[in-house]
């Protein structure tokens, strides 16, 4: 009797003392690690989808799509020039806008501001980077263009018009347009990866410049900017790879014209904007995979851009300082 | 001596303006949000009444009628690209804080944020080859995948920050008492991390709910109710845009409108998720 419940009560202890449930440690291990691997698994599967679609073209007009200019969709001849010349373009003014604009937020959120003003500024930020692009583009149709049209471009005209660059009529919607509103656009995400990266420039740089007797400015510029260079460059080019790939404001401002021209006033076409506007009336397969392939140019560039970014300011700035890039 | 002066002035004169620089910087950096805010509430308050959240668009002409359609359908391709970006985004989420390697961690947060830098549209490529082919048409669930898509590296890392956040005296006293880590994992780090991990979803639905460029080809808009997945669905962006480039006045007005409705939309989950947490996940709105 008493011997049959000790030996229960010592299957049961052993029962209870066995490793309750490996098989399910195990499983729920493999599936987080399958969950997170999907983001690799995205990258193959956007890089091959991308091939894939676009195979007829590249069999068709190989690399010659990226130099030619023509796009003709009734006479299927597909050249992509036009189109990398509008988003390099749009991209550059955007960059020239809001480097300055965005670094210059930085230094003085992070070495000037009083710090009852810092919070209220990164917030707005942080909040402009919330607006949706549609938004961006609704405003710059009917705010901002018709504002362009009226005032600044003639006045750029009146003042710059030697240069081949202002002149030719002024249509309200053109590259100029658009590099302003990708500026507005990308100027939080430089803004807060350069706070980011100026932050993390350690304050006894400072402290040794200030001892030295140098000014603000004097400190900025040589303990501060100068050695957080490399982590401020890789700002940029993450502000260059959102630029590249803005799609809705760059397709309502931008005019949507596949044309090459040497004034900023005159309309153009972009890489995202055209996939945007065709794709879904492309009525042939070449036409159809023309696009892919356009889509692929994107991809390869913002994926090159991206990775270029991250190693910069994460070499510069440790690993915590990409999670505000997102 | 005279010239040491001077060029003392001088130096302090070029800080002084250098920093008056950097103070313009930062006024005109906050300058945009408020032009955008103040004309979206001008031009879009005016039309907003009850019929533009309780009826359809009326046809071309015609004046009057509302979004209905496309801020529920906003709802419903939420819902979906939740169905697949949270599952997938808290898992992973949870494998780079509890269980990777240094190094595997390191390249997986790599590939989330290079994933977070491809562009939306490219999103729209991808779900159009992977459903709307297939499926032979637009849908609601093409939409729903492009945007789900574009949540998993987001919710991937808030989840991994969150998570991390979780002391690690939990994990051991759990442990301890023989809980095998799974259950440890979803019952005592996940359920403390909880409010977090919600926010986190949040904001990247905040996110991903103004995204336009990968609904034009997959969710394709409607100008009618959707009462099958398998069909096309309006959606808010969608809407928006296609009324903005429209050539009528009155579609104009809606296009305001619905901006309107859109930006509170987000702008109440941003502000709202940052109140409650106090700048904890800040930069992860965009």
């Amino acid at each position: 009797m008493t011997s049959a419940a000790v030996s229960e009560l010592s299957v049961e202890g052993k029962v209870r003392l066995a490793p309750p449930s490996r098989v399910f440690d195990r499983a729920f291990k493999w599936l987080t690690l399958g969950m997170a691997l999907s983001v690799a698994v995205l990258m193959i599967l956007v890089g091959i989808g991308l091939y894939h679609g676009s195979r007829l073209a590249l069999d068709k007009f190989g690399l010659h799509f990226l130099a030619t200019s023509t796009w003709d969709p009734v006479r299927e001849e597909f050249g992509a020039l036009p189109f990398i010349f509008g988003t390099v373009a749009s991209s550059l003014i955007a960059l020239i806008i809001a480097v300055p604009l965005g670094v210059g937020t930085a230094v003085y959120l992070t070495e000037l501001a009083p710090p009852r003003l810092r919070q209220p500024i990164v917030t707005v930020v942080e909040m402009l980077a919330a607006v949706p692009s549609v938004i961006f583009g609704l405003w710059g149709i009917f705010v901002m263009i018709p504002w362009l049209r009226a005032h600044l471009f003639p006045w750029l005209q009146k003042c710059l018009g030697f240069l081949p660059l202002f002149q030719g009529p002024i249509y309200g919607v053109s590259m100029l347009a658009a590099g302003i509103v990708i500026a507005i656009m990308i100027l939080p995400i430089i803004t807060s990866v350069s706070r980011e990266i100026l932050r993390s420039v350690p304050d006894l740089q400072r402290e040794a410049a200030y001892g030295l007797g140098a000014t603000h400015w004097e400190v900025t510029r040589i303990a501060v900017l100068s050695y957080a260079k490399r982590g401020l460059f890789g700002a940029v080019i993450l502000g260059l790879g959102r630029a590249l790939g803005e799609t809705m404001a760059v397709t309502m401002v931008i005019g949507n014209r596949p044309e090459i021209a040497a004034s900023l006033f005159a309309p153009g076409y972009s890489l995202a904007s055209v996939i945007a506007n065709e794709f879904a009336e492309a009525t042939t397969d070449l036409y159809l995979s023309a696009l892919f392939e356009i889509g692929l140019v994107l991809f390869a560039v913002t994926i090159v851009t991206n990775i270029l970014a991250q190693l910069l300011i994460v070499t510069m700035a440790g690993p915590k300082t990409s999670r505000a890039v997102q | 001596m005279d010239t040491s002066k001077a060029y003392h002035t001088w130096r302090k004169l070029k800080s002084l303006a250098m920093s008056g620089a950097s103070f313009g910087c930062a006024l005109l950096a906050i300058a945009p949000l408020g032009f955008v805010l103040f004309y979206l509430i001008k031009a879009g308050a005016g039309s907003l009444d009850w019929r533009f959240f309780t009826h359809l668009p009326t046809p071309v002409g015609e004046v009057g009628g509302g979004m209905a359609n496309a801020i529920v359908g906003t709802l419903v391709l939420l819902g979906l690209a939740s169905l697949i970006g949270v599952p997938v985004g808290v898992l992973g989420g949870i494998y780079l804080a509890e269980y990777g390697a240094e190094r595997v961690n390191w390249w997986i947060r790599f590939g989330a944020d290079i994933l977070n830098g491809v562009p939306s549209i490219v999103w729209g490529i991808v779900a159009y080859t992977l459903v709307v082919i297939p499926m032979k048409g637009f849908s609601a669930y093409a939409g729903g995948v492009a945007l789900g898509f574009m949540m998993i590296p987001l919710i991937t890392r808030t989840t991994e920050e969150v998570l991390l956040l979780v002391p690690n005296g939990y994990r051991e006293a759990a442990l301890a008492l023989g809980i095998p880590r799974w259950k440890m994992i979803i019952r005592i780090v996940a359920k403390t991390a909880l409010k977090g991990i919600i926010t986190g979803v949040l904001l990247a639905q905040a996110r991903i709910a103004g995204e336009t460029a990968p609904l034009l080809f997959t969710a394709f808009g409607n100008r009618f109710w959707t009462h099958n997945l398998k069909d096309p669905i309006a959606a808010l962006p969608l809407q928006i845009f296609t009324y903005a480039i429209s050539p009528y006045d009155d579609w104009h007005r809606q296009a305001w409108a619905g901006a309107l409705v859109l930006i509170l939309m987000i702008l109440f989950v941003n502000i709202g998720v940052r109140a409650l947490t106090r700048g904890k996940l800040s930069g992860v709105g965009r």
